[in-house]
């Protein structure tokens, strides 16, 4: 009773936060829309007992991406209304829609069919985190290293990408040497 | 209608999907062509905890787990690209981007 | 004796080929020299096979290698030199050899002396397929090979436009003909299922009298266009335009004999269909008639010798038509003798007074031109048959023969062209050789032939005078192969009224056209007389007015349905869709680059648009995999699977 009553509560809100996003036409509203959906889906994976899926949703998406698009936007300046040229909107939607329908139809086919077995079944007693971390550590071990070698290069590739004085190597010229050659540079333009 | 099976989520999960689309197709301005690109992706984490938890198997959580991972160094990396783009251009409208015409 | 029957046929080859190598060099003796004694060298190994042949050993047939073998179709390049063939490569080689040595002469001056003595031996070669070959594959073959070789020599001065027309109108016609003789040689194949003179003959008997009818007929349309007779006549007096060895050889000795050795080689078909025969014998009288008429009143002096040849070619029709195959051989044999020497001394005359073809301005020639005065005078006697020179024991023959079979009407006809014969065959003799020389009027100074060329025409003389003392061995030996009926009048008192009355009748016509044109008061006839107004003048110097209902009725609306074809069909339709597909590609490529505007959004549209394709086609396979049973139940239904 509960649950249906919460999943009834948040898919509606979730509904409505992204269909904010995706239709308005202040980049802010957008924003704050995204920001309030992911918190939204959280609840969801709470609901599903996906205890620790959940607060990473929380800390990961609404945190820390949610942040990072804040400080985008700041560098963007797009407070200011977003003037959009849009295309004919009846393609668009008759196409979300059309997807929408084909790829319910094919989920559900197979679920007439129930004999599908548990790869990683759920063990009893313990709590979700737990379990998590038992299959992510022996049988998940190299994705997971994998993915931490992966954010550790989109880290440096954020860093080279967006910092000023980025193009010259700080380690192999000292700053000095970068100062005269910045000054040579600004000769050559000047004559 | 009460008991919520694993064909609500997988609707929920579709309609948001569709949504998500809308955004993609619609938006012009880069930056918010991603913000639809991370509600495709949430979707889709929906569906794969809603099936690891009907039936019991906990390969749908990891599955989502590093999604999560792989939408936040995305981010990092577009929005880096896209500091560099309107360094060197000066708006990030899709329309002007048309470079790669022909 | 195999070594020598390929000698025969393969020396003239190698001689076209040897003088092929040297086309685009200038002229070089050496080449006529080695393709004359190339040929002369088939003619000695004829002559070998003669006596071989005379001294009653077997034909010698051999099989040189299958050409096809596919099926029930079973076709061999084979050779047989028996009594027949062996006559006509005699008659060939060695009129193609004193040919030869003729034009090493008359092509002195030439441009193109290489290239016409590849042309004139490889015309031999073919000649030599056509009549040593045993079955009616191999004769197509040779047949299509003269056909050529007589295109390539009668356009022989291509930059001529007269001259490759006549070209062409010979090809075409000899095309066209060529058609009935394919058809003819198809229901041979469809009905005896060989095409080996052996085989095929044998088995003719059993067939029904109507299919051998339609072969019969159909053979006779190949051997009508290839000895011109009506109505596919008018290339020959055309193909003057070649060079006079030219007609030599191939207008008067061999090509259009050709026709000739068709229905010889054909005689147990024949035989059967009498009625045939007569229809052969009947077209043959008419048309020696015809072309007699025409020579009458001509002014060019090759094409008087060309009418006469047409017509000589009506009576050796007339002679295998009415079953008397041997006397057509032999005619043919010595036909070819005398006019290949009326042609070639013809050159001489041309090449005298500087390529003038009319003889009304000639004449006198006799003093500076002896030699080829006594030739031809010679030839021409012969041509009109008199007593003893060749002419008369062929051409007697036949007219014997007409009377013998009761067929009245066709010897009348006979009868009154052996006059027309002798007296336009003296015309010519007498304008060009005796009366007033009327050449010094246009400031042409003549002067004999060179000797060797002479010489070379002599053995052509001595047998046109000597060629009818071989008419038993020749009967001997032909009629081991051909039937032997002799043709006797029973009554001596007929025989002798018959045989004098016509050298009286052809004494009379030459002594008329000596009366009428070697006389000093005959002059160039200028359009004004009162007999070249006359309608029947008219009528024959514009040959009945054929070439000009050819030309009218038949060649200009082909022309006209021509260029419909070509430009509203092939233009408009067919280059239209090859264009059309052409373009249908073109343009979507054109219309789907508007894919690739470079925008993003366009792009990430087109990806969704692809998503729901493919999510489509999952959903319709998943289905039909799910339901397949109930699929296969419909569509047995429905007859499909």
């Amino acid at each position: 009773m509960f649950e249906a009553i919460a999943f009834y509560l948040f898919a509606f809100l979730t509904t409505l936060m992204f269909f904010i996003t995706v239709t308005t036409s202040q980049a802010l509203y957008a924003l704050t829309a995204l920001a309030a959906g992911m918190i939204f889906i959280s609840a969801f994976f709470f609901i599903l007992g996906a205890d620790f899926l959940g607060a990473i949703q929380i800390v990961v998406y609404s945190g820390a991406v949610m942040a990072l698009y804040a400080f985008g936007m700041m560098f963007f300046d797009t407070t200011r209304e977003v003037k959009e040229k849009h295309g004919n909107k009846y393609i668009v939607a008759g196409m979300s829609i059309i997807a929408a329908v084909l790829v319910v139809v094919i989920f559900a086919a197979p679920m007439l069919s129930d004999n599908i077995t548990a790869f990683y079944p759920m063990t009893e007693g313990v709590g979700n985190t737990q379990d998590v971390g038992m299959v992510l550590f022996t049988k998940y071990l190299v994705p997971f290293e994998v993915a931490a070698i992966m954010l550790l290069v989109a880290m440096i590739s954020g860093i080279v990408l967006a910092g000023k004085k980025m193009d010259l190597s700080l380690t192999l010229y000292s700053t000095a040497e970068i100062k005269d050659m910045k000054k040579d540079q600004d000769k050559k333009v000047l004559s | 209608m009460m008991e919520i099976g694993l064909n609500h989520y997988l609707i929920l999960s579709t309609i948001l999907f569709a949504i998500g689309l809308i955004g993609v197709m619609r938006r012009k301005n880069l930056l918010l062509l991603f913000f639809a690109t991370e509600i495709l992706l949430n979707s889709v984490n929906i569906a794969f905890a809603a099936i690891s938890h009907y039936y019991g198997d906990l390969t749908g959580q990891m599955f989502a787990f590093f999604v999560i991972a792989i939408a936040a160094s995305e981010v990092a990396v577009g929005l880096g690209l896209l500091i560099v783009w309107h360094k060197r251009h000066g708006n990030i409208d899709l329309d002007s981007l048309a470079t790669m015409k022909g | 004796m195999e070594k020598y029957l390929y000698i025969a046929l393969f020396a003239p080859l190698v001689s076209s080929l040897f003088a092929a190598l040297f086309t685009a060099t200038p002229k070089k003796t050496f080449v006529g020299i080695t393709a004359s004694l190339l040929i002369f060298s088939a003619f000695v190994s004829s002559f070998i096979l003669l006596t071989h042949i005379l001294d009653g050993g077997a034909p010698v047939h051999v099989e040189m290698m299958t050409w096809m073998a596919t099926g029930n179709l079973y076709i061999p390049f084979g050779f047989i030199v028996d009594q027949v063939s062996v006559t006509m490569m005699m008659v060939v080689t060695l009129v193609s050899t004193i040919v030869h040595i003729y034009s090493i002469g008359y092509m002195d001056h030439d441009k193109g002396f290489n290239r016409f003595f590849s042309y004139l031996s490889a015309f031999v070669f073919s000649m030599m397929i056509l009549v040593m070959s045993d079955n009616f594959a191999g004769l197509f073959i040779g047949w299509e090979g003269v056909g050529l070789c007589s295109w390539l020599l009668i356009g022989f001065w291509f930059h001529k436009d007269i001259a490759t027309w006549a070209a062409n109108e010979a090809f075409i016609m000899n095309r066209i003909a060529d058609l009935g003789m394919l058809i003819g040689i198809f229901l041979i194949y469809w009905n005896t299922g060989t095409l080996q003179y052996e085989q095929a003959f044998a088995a003719m008997p059993a067939l029904d009298g109507e299919t051998l009818t339609w072969i019969g007929i159909f053979l006779f349309i190949g051997a009508m266009g290839k000895s011109a007779q009506f109505p596919l006549h008018t290339w020959l007096a055309d193909a003057m335009e070649g060079p006079t060895p030219v007609s030599a050889l191939i207008h008067a000795a061999t090509m259009v004999t050709a026709g000739v050795y068709l229905v010889v080689r054909s005689n147990e078909l024949y035989d059967l269909i009498p009625h045939v025969g007569l229809f052969i014998a009947s077209l043959g009288a008419f048309v020696a008639l015809f072309a007699a008429s025409m020579a009458l009143v001509n002014r060019d002096m090759k094409r008087i010798i060309a009418y006469s040849t047409l017509s000589q070619l009506g009576y050796m029709f007339v002679a295998a038509g009415l079953g008397a195959y041997w006397v057509a051989l032999f005619h043919l044999m010595a036909h070819a003798f005398f006019k290949a020497l009326l042609f070639l001394g013809a050159g001489n005359v041309m090449h005298a007074m500087h390529d003038e073809l009319d003889p009304f301005k000639m004449g006198g020639l006799k003093k500076p031109m002896k030699w080829t005065f006594i030739m031809m005078t010679l030839a021409s006697v012969a041509l009109a048959g008199i007593y003893p020179l060749a002419g008369f024991f062929s051409k007697d023959l036949i007219l014997e023969v007409s009377m013998i079979e009761h067929h009245y009407i066709i010897y009348s006809v006979l009868l009154f062209t052996a006059g027309l014969t002798a007296f336009y065959s003296f015309r010519l003799v007498a304008l060009i050789f005796h009366g007033e020389e009327r050449h010094k009027l246009f400031g042409i100074d003549p002067h004999e032939a060179y000797k060797f060329m002479l010489i070379g025409m002599s053995p052509l003389l001595i047998l046109a005078i000597i060629a009818g003392s071989f008419k038993m061995t020749y009967f001997e030996m032909v009629t081991q192969l051909l039937p032997a009926t002799e043709y006797h009048i029973h009554s001596a008192v007929t025989y002798w009224i018959m045989t004098i009355g016509t050298q009286i009748f052809v004494l009379m016509a030459i002594a008329f056209a000596y009366k009428k044109y070697a006389n000093a008061k005959v002059t160039v006839p200028d359009g004004t007389s009162k007999m070249e107004n006359s309608f029947a003048y008219k009528v024959l110097i514009n040959q009945y007015y054929i070439p000009y209902a050819y030309e009218e009725y038949i060649v200009k609306p082909y022309r006209e349905l021509s260029t419909i074809f070509w430009k509203q069909v092939d233009m408009k339709i067919v280059d239209a869709t090859v264009d059309g597909i052409a373009g249908v590609l073109y343009s979507t490529g054109e219309n789907t680059r508007d894919m690739q505007s470079g925008n993003l959004s366009t792009m990430l549209k087109w990806m969704v648009a692809g998503t729901v394709a493919m999510l489509s086609l999952a959903v319709v396979f998943g289905l039909a995999a799910r339901h397949s049973d109930e699929i296969r139940t419909i569509l047995s239904g429905l007859g499909v699977m």
